[in-house]
């Protein structure tokens, strides 16, 4: 086709990239003729931009510490408390009454304490990886249960729901027929983009992922990077689970533990070497629509969302066996 | 081995070699990086098979290589420069875990384990304690290890690769007389080194590659060290010793300097434009020394001054501001990012000079800075994206020392940079250092070859347990004279 | 060289051993627990103890073979997922008994797990994404091709857990059996078969393995099929104690084992562990969740304890070991 010829020419550099480009514009292309007419639909184009963002932010808060040779599994968590934590000062603190200043005012508190918690969040597991050494695995894996268990003293079980009309906005609104959450995961993934490829931060982290004891000896301070890149980490969860509590209306301990693995899933997919050192946001981003499609595309045939599990699952395998293969020929 | 030819490709590893052993006889292979010394080796052990026309013949048979297993059956063992052992068991199933594996039983039994261990030992006159788990052991006693493995395979002939790279004057002894106890059991040698001392103390015979071809066979006592790399690279690597150092312009001054179970007491000066050597025995406390200087590990006590002013770096950014470079020991572990791009690798030590106003990073000033270094130092690569493992040694050694000449350091730290480095790309180096000394730039360099500190520096330490204990104009020595003083004699 | 037969250094290598304070400690805690609740060390509360968490201790021993050959399988509760209908749907179909109900399982465990020693060492991918994608195909799969319905009726001979009693008190009962059974069948292969040492030295150096002719392929696929084995195997444990099989009900506590054998002494980078060293690690864990209960401290908060003794455990383990790398050598200076 010579439509894919020009594209390579233009695209070689990121071959990885374009691959997922043409899968996705594949399996467009199938969804759209499965289901004609519906799946290219606006309202179904919508719901999806809906569904999206708040993998989307958390897949990033798994990527960047993935680019170090890490992983993060406690960002569910981590995002669950900042919800809670946030709903509760929401709930008990908003009368029906409230005057627009003052509801702003404690809109914007809740927010800090939410941000501020999975920053914490983010510092311990940076402190624990960096200074005491312990692996990222096993480090997240302790604080995730720790938080999980704190949440569920907190909420007891229960959901904490009701929040401020204002707030669902956030979650649930549009801006020239694109929701709102879409911007943010949006800005988001330029700001991921800009911190990789033009900080020194971003530079660094992708040294330290690829060789940390080198990096060191050149002179940058390795234990300040991680704690950063496991702080942004925390940061984006927080930011996820604004959308989550605004799209939801509640918050309770336990939700969205089975995003963890997803978020693996499309860093993974998207091109993020778990051992560490490459993968870029396109490649992640292109990840998430890619899963979005066939979750969305199977949801309207009427699939099952388990076979979706499944489905993602093969399509990891499949990529990994291609990526193989490609390296094998060069 | 008559007529053994290795195409890879479209480089022609091997041409024409002919190679030959005798039962227990100590042999030595030399070669540069390149000369085609690692695929004899890999033909040898089964690894890779001769091009067509080529034979090998063991006790006067024919023999096809086809698989590895075959020359371990003939009784050819190699031991890679790793040592592949298992750190995690323990010495008694690391000696007997080839002959496990080779008779295929299905249960362990510790006991024969045990027994065969000891008896094995016993064959070349060591001891060491089965139980201990190897990661424990230090090298030299792990290099142990890893012989007895091979006898215990019965090995009728053990290949080595680099045996004495890491180790101390003594541990060599131990090594030579271990290779002397194989030789009274009728186990060939076959190793590969560089190390003229310790080829001429041991092998019997020495074959020299160059190219892929058979330079010749020799033997060791008809070798000297200006022969032997004149026939490994066909050149003459002449050098004259440095002048004493005339100057007083001091850049660092070190002062009573001491750390805990490090070092104590180091005095030391450095003047600009001086190349200063530290010498000594393994663990006399160098490196700790100058990581010392470097920031990495802070001294307790004492007073480093750099041009006058009192400097005390407590990270390696710290020292780097300072004017302070240093260039570690293992390049391809500590030295580089391998898979990283050359671009990457080099603006590393000075990110902040590549900003943008608005304090990003300026891939306009990240290129122009590259291309200068890759220039100046004469850098060969495809592309400044193509990953550093895809480049050859010696432009490797060039990104990294690209990377630290572009902080302007007034004092250049180099550990012991010509480590299994061939003779043609060492001598790029030292041209390199003399240069950058030229241009005043201190160096102060670590080494372990005697022959090293006296040609290519004009001061040279001896630091022994912790301590400087001796001070000389590099000139002024003798390889003999530095040898006996380093080992205390 | 002095072997250390004296008692002096039979105890100064007990010191040396992660295991001796991981004993200490569950002695500690178990001290603490029966002072404020004496009814913690009754027979009644330990069988309970034990018998309620067989299911996840079986898991656990594959889990430690796993990491000790330097791999890792998240899979493991899917795979017992799968094995648990698979078996529940045949013998209640078919009929059969308690031995065809374990074969089954473990048939079915070991085609799991040979699905992702091939795809491991095939694709070259790191085992933790290869486990996490088979665990999503596996379970989604599954909950598909079955629809996610619950299995109830057992036949009656699937019902009796009891194989020996002593007079009124529980005996032997089939899940400690087979736990028993599969710690003993563990601790032989790792300890005393080529097979179990060769998997320590694949985790140990796998390069090394395969230079002194060791089969990687085959190793690998050992692993990865036990360990699939003992999930089947669990699985049937599990079902044969709640009489009942839902879809989501094994699932989730996958990171808790890997804690729990973590704990135990087991690295992520493989080459060490042990079976006492798993069954101290994971009692641990149970004992403090017991003990909690007992309190009556609320099941909130074992999260929160359990997550507290995995960061110090492994934080002293990780901190002990980071000073031992320290960059500089101890040098004897002069004096």
């Amino acid at each position: 086709m010579s439509k894919s010829d020009t594209k390579r020419g233009i695209l070689s550099k990121n071959s990885e990239i374009f691959s997922l480009g043409v899968i996705l514009a594949i399996l467009v292309l199938l969804f759209s003729l499965a289901l004609p007419g519906k799946f290219l639909r606006p309202s179904n184009l919508q719901s999806m931009a809906f569904q999206l963002p708040e993998l989307g932010v958390l897949a990033f808060a798994m990527m960047i510490t993935m680019l170090t040779g890490g992983i993060n599994l406690s960002i569910i968590s981590s995002a669950n408390l900042s919800g809670i934590i946030m709903a509760m000062i929401l709930t008990r603190n908003v009368t029906p009454n409230m005057g627009g200043s003052e509801l702003g005012w404690i809109v914007f508190l809740a927010i800090l304490a939410g941000m501020s918690i999975s920053l914490i969040v983010g510092l311990a597991n940076g402190v624990i990886i960096a200074y005491i050494g312990i692996s990222p695995i096993l480090a997240t894996l302790g604080t995730m249960t720790l938080l999980e268990g704190i949440s569920l003293v907190i909420t007891r079980g229960y959901v904490i729901s009701g929040l401020p009309r204002s707030l669902l906005v956030i979650g649930n609104g549009t801006f020239l027929g694109v929701p709102v959450p879409m911007f943010i995961l949006i800005a988001v993934a330029i700001a991921v983009a800009i911190l990789l490829n033009k900080t020194r931060l971003g530079l660094s982290t992708y040294m330290i992922g690829s060789n940390i004891k080198a990096t060191g000896f050149s002179g940058i301070n390795t234990n300040k990077v991680i704690i950063l890149v496991y702080m942004i980490s925390g940061l984006l969860a927080g930011i996820a689970s604004l959308i989550m509590i605004a799209r939801f209306n509640s918050a309770k301990a336990g939700y969205g533990s089975s995003y963890l693995l997803v978020t693996v899933l499309v860093s993974v997919l998207g091109g993020i070497n778990p051992n560490g050192g490459f993968g870029k946001v396109s490649g992640v981003f292109l990840g998430l629509v890619l899963l979005q499609v066939i979750s969305s595309g199977l949801n309207l045939l009427g699939i099952s969302q388990f076979l979706t599990l499944a489905l993602w699952g093969a399509l990891l395998l499949g990529v990994e066996a291609l990526r193989l293969a490609r390296r094998r020929v060069r | 081995m008559k007529n053994i030819s290795k195409r890879f490709g479209g480089v022609l590893a091997l041409d024409s070699v002919d190679f030959e052993m005798e039962k227990g006889e100590v042999h030595c292979l030399v070669g540069e990086n390149g000369s085609g010394k690692s695929t004899l080796i890999k033909i040898i052990s089964g690894i890779h098979s001769p091009d067509p026309g080529g034979e090998i013949y063991v006790d006067g048979r024919r023999i096809s290589h086809q698989k590895s297993s075959n020359s371990v059956r003939e009784g050819i063992q190699v031991i890679y420069q790793d040592l592949s052992l298992f750190p995690n068991l323990t010495v008694a199933e690391n000696i007997a875990i080839s002959s496990r594996v080779e008779t295929g039983s299905r249960l362990m039994n510790w006991k024969e384990t045990e027994k065969e261990a000891v008896r094995t030992m016993k064959k070349i006159g060591v001891s060491l304690d089965t139980r201990r788990e190897v990661s424990q052991l230090s090298i030299a006693e792990r290099q142990i290890v890893a012989i007895c493995r091979a006898i215990n395979a019965n090995a009728r002939l053990v290949i080595m690769d680099e045996p004495t790279a890491s180790l101390s004057k003594n541990e060599v002894q131990s090594l030579i007389k271990v290779i002397n106890e194989l030789q009274n059991r009728e186990i060939a040698t076959l190793f590969v080194s560089h190390k003229l001392d310790e080829i001429m103390a041991v092998a019997q015979r020495v074959t020299v590659l160059r190219d892929g071809k058979k330079v010749g066979v020799f033997d060791a006592s008809e070798l000297t060290r200006q022969k032997l790399s004149y026939l490994m690279t066909g050149k003459e690597f002449e050098y004259s010793k440095l002048p004493p150092y005339s100057g007083d312009e001091v850049v660092l001054e070190v002062r009573k300097l001491s750390r805990t179970d490090n070092y104590k007491d180091i005095d030391l000066k450095v003047h600009k434009g001086e190349i200063v050597c530290i010498t000594g025995l393994m663990g006399s406390g160098r490196t700790e020394f100058v990581l010392s200087l470097f920031g990495m590990n802070p001294p307790d006590d004492g007073e480093i001054l750099l041009e006058g002013k009192r400097i005390n770096p407590r990270s390696a950014l710290a020292a780097m501001r300072a004017g302070i470079a240093y260039v570690p020991e293992d390049r391809l572990q500590h030295g580089l990012v391998m898979e990283q791009s050359v671009s990457k690798n080099i603006v590393l030590t000075f990110l902040k000079r590549i900003l943008s106003k608005i304090r990003l990073l300026s891939k306009v000033k990240e290129r122009t800075e590259v291309r200068r270094w890759v220039d100046e130092l004469s850098i060969k690569i495809p592309s400044v994206d193509s990953p550093v493992n895809t480049l050859s040694g010696g432009n490797q050694q060039r990104v990294v020392i690209a990377k630290w000449l572009a902080i302007n350091p007034k004092v250049l730290i180099l550990d012991s940079p010509t480590v299994g480095i061939d003779v043609a790309a060492k001598d790029s180096i030292y041209k390199i250092v003399r240069e950058l000394a030229a241009e005043g730039i201190s160096i102060i360099m670590i080494t372990d070859e005697a022959e090293e500190a006296i040609y290519h520096s004009n001061t040279t330490y001896i630091m022994s347990a912790g301590r400087i204990v001796g001070k000389y104009n590099s000139s002024e020595l003798t390889e003999k004279e530095l040898y006996e003083k380093i080992n205390g004699q | 060289m002095r072997r250390s037969t004296d008692s002096n250094s039979v105890l100064r290598k007990a010191f040396g051993k992660s295991e001796f304070y991981l004993l200490l400690v569950i002695v500690v805690v178990s001290l603490f627990f029966t002072i404020m609740k004496p009814s913690f060390l009754t027979f009644t509360n330990i069988y309970g103890m034990v018998e309620s968490n067989s299911f996840l201790a079986i898991m656990a021993a594959g889990v430690l073979v796993v990491l000790i050959s330097g791999g890792i399988d998240i899979s493991f509760t899917a795979i017992a997922t799968v094995a648990q209908y698979v078996m529940a749907t045949i013998v209640i179909h078919w009929g059969g008994n308690m031995f065809l109900a374990f074969a089954i399982g473990g048939v079915v465990g070991i085609a799991l797990g040979f699905i992702n020693a091939l795809l491991i060492y095939f694709l070259k991918t790191p085992p933790i994404i290869v486990t996490i994608a088979t665990m999503n195909l596996f379970y989604g799969l599954l909950i598909f091709i079955s629809g996610g319905t619950w299995i109830y009726g057992f036949p009656m001979w699937f019902m009796e857990r009891n194989l020996v009693r002593f007079g009124d008190n529980p005996g032997i009962t089939i899940p400690i059996l087979v736990l028993v059974i599969s710690f003993i069948l563990t601790w032989l292969i790792l300890k005393h078969t080529a097979l179990g040492r060769n998997i320590y030295a694949v985790g140990g150096n796998q390069e090394a393995a395969r230079r002194v002719g060791i089969s990687v392929l085959k190793t690998q696929l050992f692993v990865y099929c036990y360990m699939g084995f003992l999930a089947g195997i669990a699985s049937t444990v599990q079902a044969n104690m709640m009489l009942t099989v839902a879809p989501n009900a094994l699932m989730g506590r996958e990171l808790e084992v890997l804690a729990a054998v973590v704990l135990g002494g087991a690295s992520l980078a493989g080459g060490t562990g042990s079976i006492l060293g798993t069954i101290l690690g994971f009692g641990l864990i149970v004992i403090v969740q017991n003990g909690l209960t007992l309190l009556g401290i609320s099941s909130y908060w074992h999260k929160v304890f359990v997550g507290a003794i995995i960061v110090i455990s492994v934080g002293i383990t990780a901190y002990q070991r980071k000073l031992r790398e320290r960059k500089g050598a101890i040098i004897n200076v002069e004096e």
